[in-house]
């Protein structure tokens, strides 16, 4: 017996869910930021099966550009960190609430 | 053995995914995170995808990751204090939310019949390295293009934002003189 595709989606669903809920529940922007790069991923599978049973390679490039626009937003999201914890001496997002320095 | 082993790397993927929501200290989550990668680049290559498991592995759990515990150990994060929350009602509503997700999942994999579609063999050629670069330099090159102009946007970007004597910076020396 082979993994059907189902499995791989209700997996992808269960680590999507679990990257929603740390960002739900974490404090620290740095956790929250790992928890979006944890839904990423998630769809990011969720791509790669299509592409792998329909046997089609658009999937996989789409997964391709996923990973660059990660790439960038970890880039430009860790830089809006620094200079959060340079203006605000904590990385808590409950004080980080009103847009003001 | 394939069941097998999608048992193995989907427990592993899940395990180290709840670690990276129930660690205090964000060092612990983001090697917890690499796990989870590690784990996922075993699915695709299982998926007959090998390219974009090697990237997996180097872009994300190389250069993303790597970035990530840089700016950790950068700013000093010490672990969560307990401190009460003021929006307390923030985890049983996540809690909630999460459970009829997965209620909505599992309610698809009864209802929903399995597909007779079977996974590739490793005869067919997609998601070789050759099919991904002959699709990614013709068919799909407008896209590429836009994400080279992406990646120019986000270093300028993060350059402006994470130097001292930006336009923040020396708007914050005008405050302070």
């Amino acid at each position: 017996m082979e993994p059907q595709l189902s499995w791989y989606l209700a997996l992808s669903a269960v680590l999507f869910t679990i990257g929603v809920v740390g960002v739900i529940i974490k404090r620290n922007i740095i956790a929250m930021f790992m928890c979006i790069e944890l839904m990423l991923n998630a769809v990011n599978l969720t791509f790669v099966a299509f592409a792998s049973f329909f046997q089609d390679v658009t999937g996989q490039l789409f997964v391709f550009i996923v990973m660059t626009v990660a790439a960038a937003e970890a880039a430009v999201g860790l830089g809006i960190i620094i200079t959060i914890f340079r203006n605000r001496e904590t990385l808590d997002v409950d004080d980080a609430s009103i847009l003001k320095l | 053995m394939l069941v097998l082993l999608f048992i193995l790397f989907g427990a592993m993927a899940i395990g180290c995914a709840l670690a990276v929501v129930a660690q205090r200290n964000p060092l612990y989550s983001a090697i917890s995170l690499i796990g989870v990668f590690i784990s996922l680049a075993c699915l695709y290559v299982m998926l007959a995808a090998p390219f974009i498991a090697a990237v997996q592995v180097i872009v994300y759990a190389g250069a993303i990751m790597v970035l990530v515990v840089f700016v950790i150990m950068l700013l000093n994060v010490e672990e969560e204090e307990h401190r009460r929350s003021r929006l307390r009602f923030l985890v049983p509503a996540a809690v909630a939310l999460a459970a009829v997700l997965i209620a909505e999942v599992a309610f698809i994999l009864v209802s929903v019949q399995e597909s007779r579609v079977v996974p590739t063999s490793s005869a067919s050629d997609v998601g070789l390295t050759q099919s991904i670069g002959a699709a990614l330099f013709t068919r799909y090159l407008l896209p590429f293009e836009i994400t080279s102009i992406l990646l120019l946007m986000a270093i300028v970007g993060a350059m402006t934002l994470a130097r001292r004597s930006g336009l923040l910076g020396s708007r914050d020396q005008l405050k302070r003189d």
